[in-house]
């Protein structure tokens, strides 16, 4: 018996979601009195796994598995899952994550839990907490399947170190045809630009800021703080940015330290989204807007004023304490 | 082409979210359901496709009777059949495996479901559909495009999109993007008029059975009053960010 984790990587390097879900899994196999091993592809340097209390490692190196392909990463970490007799099998929620994951659940018959936000009440029976109801709720679910599969959720458990030395296998699994049918024709990424997924700091604005042409603050308080750049709905319904910018109900969820909101009202879809995020400042000449409900700090002013005037604070503080 | 859209019936986004029976069900009462939104942009797309492409367009739900006026609301958007399968789902693995039998049996091409349902947001149905039909996936789903028997899709990653190709059949878990916002249709009289006759078949589960459980819910604890800082008065902003929040 053991416990698996996915550990995402990018360009051999692995994502901060990776080592959260190697700590989180670990915490699930001292619980169950296990080991914990990873699966990985393509990384270059494993060793970071042990500093996360990864016992073992299954290193996968594939030349046809250089871009991610679901069906292929699905079925090595269900050879893996067997291999390693494992019990419980733990993906963060990355967008390569989610897709993986019920696949992963069908190929192993597990129940899958999404959205995890803590490890298990207890292991037998086997129950989790996750957010539902797009973070409006917390539900509690137990998994009834002998294999368990679980999606951690962005920034909810942390990296926990548990120094391990781990050991390192190659690992091959025999891959066929069938798992190479869906196939990645080109990739569209912004190099050097920090994710909404991975960011530490989000900065986002809403219609507030009256047009598209006055995002030039936003874009140069994220830049600052090395923060992702978001919106509200009807600013990506309208046009003014990009659809890939829009937090909320039907966008994208946002879990970060630190989300500031500048001219955005707070309609309850927005906040569901965003509520994930652990510190909220919000930024609106409007003292009744709901999302000052919301808030951990807000500052009730015209954001053309408040706003140049924090980036020079910003910038002073960020030159003092660089 | 025959395409099969996967309706999930939700709470409307702007419901308050309760609990009833000892926190362990979603207390429906005043709650207004509508079509799952993430599903509402692949409908709109299936409509696309019946306009321009001549698909037929069949849609299904898995749930009780109370779900039939969501389904009459898609019929009412254009699309052709509405089938229903009759039981309470307890999870998505449930759903997924009584969809498989009906989307079997159907020899649909293209089978588009949303990324997750808003109220359970357990994002499985159409990655464990896909594979228990052996159809190709794409997941996250903000462009898709048929050509005979090919798809190119647009997949939406952290941080970017990619293009992919697959062959049909195909399942994909769609959401905005598939269509602007400002596609969505509000069905006309004449189209709530029409659906009234559209065939909703009524099919008897299988049975098959869940693997997971929702034992209870919880509400988040209520938030702490906000801070206000003086607009006048940012270092305090800076500092609370700095020494309280330890976030900056």
């Amino acid at each position: 018996m053991s416990v698996l984790v996915y550990t995402e990587s990018e360009d051999g390097k692995f994502k901060k979601g990776a080592l959260e879900a190697a700590s989180y899994a670990k915490g699930i196999a001292e619980a169950m009195s296990t080991s914990l091993t990873a699966i990985t592809f393509n990384a270059q340097d494993t060793s970071e796994l042990g500093t996360y209390g990864v016992d073992k490692v299954l290193s996968v190196s594939n030349d046809k598995l250089k871009n991610f392909n679901a069906e292929a990463y699905a079925d090595a970490i269900k050879q893996a899952a067997e291999k390693e007799a494992s019990k419980v099998v733990v993906l963060d929620q990355s967008a390569n994550g989610k897709y993986i994951a019920p696949l992963v659940a069908f190929n192993l018959e597990a129940g899958y839990a999404s959205n995890v936000v803590a490890l298990p009440e207890s292991t037998s029976p086997f129950q989790v907490k996750r957010t539902a109801f797009t973070n409006k709720a917390f539900n509690f679910t137990e998994i009834t399947t002998d294999v368990k599969v679980i999606g951690l959720s962005k920034n909810a458990f942390g990296l926990k170190e548990s120094e391990s030395a781990a050991t390192v296998e190659a690992f091959e699994p025999q891959l066929s045809a069938e798992d190479f049918t869906v196939n990645v024709d080109s990739v569209d990424k912004a190099k050097d630009k920090v994710t909404i997924a991975d960011a530490e700091i989000v900065v986002s604005g809403g219609r507030g800021l009256k047009g598209p042409e006055n995002w030039g603050m936003i874009e140069e308080m994220a830049d600052i703080l090395g923060a992702a750049t978001a919106c509200s709905k009807p600013v990506s319904d309208m046009g003014w940015r990009p659809h890939s910018e829009h937090v909320g109900q039907t966008g994208k969820p946002v879990a970060s330290n630190l989300y500031i909101a500048v001219g955005i009202s707070g309609a309850i879809q927005h906040l569901a989204g965003i509520n994930a995020a652990k510190t909220k400042v919000v930024i609106n000449n409007d003292p009744e807007a709901p999302f000052f409900k919301a808030a951990d700090y807000g500052v009730v002013g015209d954001a053309f004023e408040v706003v140049p005037k924090l980036n020079e604070k910003l910038k002073e503080f960020k030159a003092k304490n660089a | 082409m025959k395409i099969l859209v996967c309706i999930s019936h939700v709470p409307d986004t702007t419901s308050k979210i309760n609990f009833t029976d000892g926190d362990s069900k979603f207390d429906t009462n005043g709650v207004q359901f509508v079509i799952n939104p993430n599903d509402e942009f692949g409908l709109t797309r299936a409509m696309w496709f019946k306009e321009k492409q001549g698909a037929t367009v069949d849609i299904i739900n898995v749930g009780g009777p109370e779900t039939e006026p969501t389904l009459r609301k898609a019929l009412a958007i254009g699309a052709d059949t509405a089938i229903r399968i009759n039981t309470a789902p307890k999870d998505g693995f449930q759903v997924a495996k009584e969809l498989a039998k009906v989307a079997s049996e159907g020899n649909y091409d293209l089978i588009i479901c949303g990324r997750e349902s808003i109220d359970y947001n357990g994002g499985m149905v159409p990655g464990i559909l896909a594979g228990m039909l052996k159809a190709n996936f794409i997941n996250t789903c903000i462009g898709l495009e048929i050509e005979g028997d090919k798809a190119t899709a647009i997949r939406e990653i952290d941080g970017g999109k990619e293009t992919l190709t697959a062959s049909l059949p195909l399942v994909i878990g769609g959401q905005k993007g598939l269509v602007e916002e400002s596609d969505l249709k509000i069905p006309n009289m004449r189209g709530i008029m029409q659906a009234r006759k559209k065939p909703l078949n009524v099919v008897e589960p299988t049975g098959a059975e869940a693997a997971t459980n929702a034992v209870k819910f919880e509400k988040p604890a209520p938030k702490g009053e906000v801070k206000l800082v003086d607009p006048e008065n940012l270092d305090q902003l800076i500092d609370l960010l700095h020494n309280e929040a330890k976030v900056i």
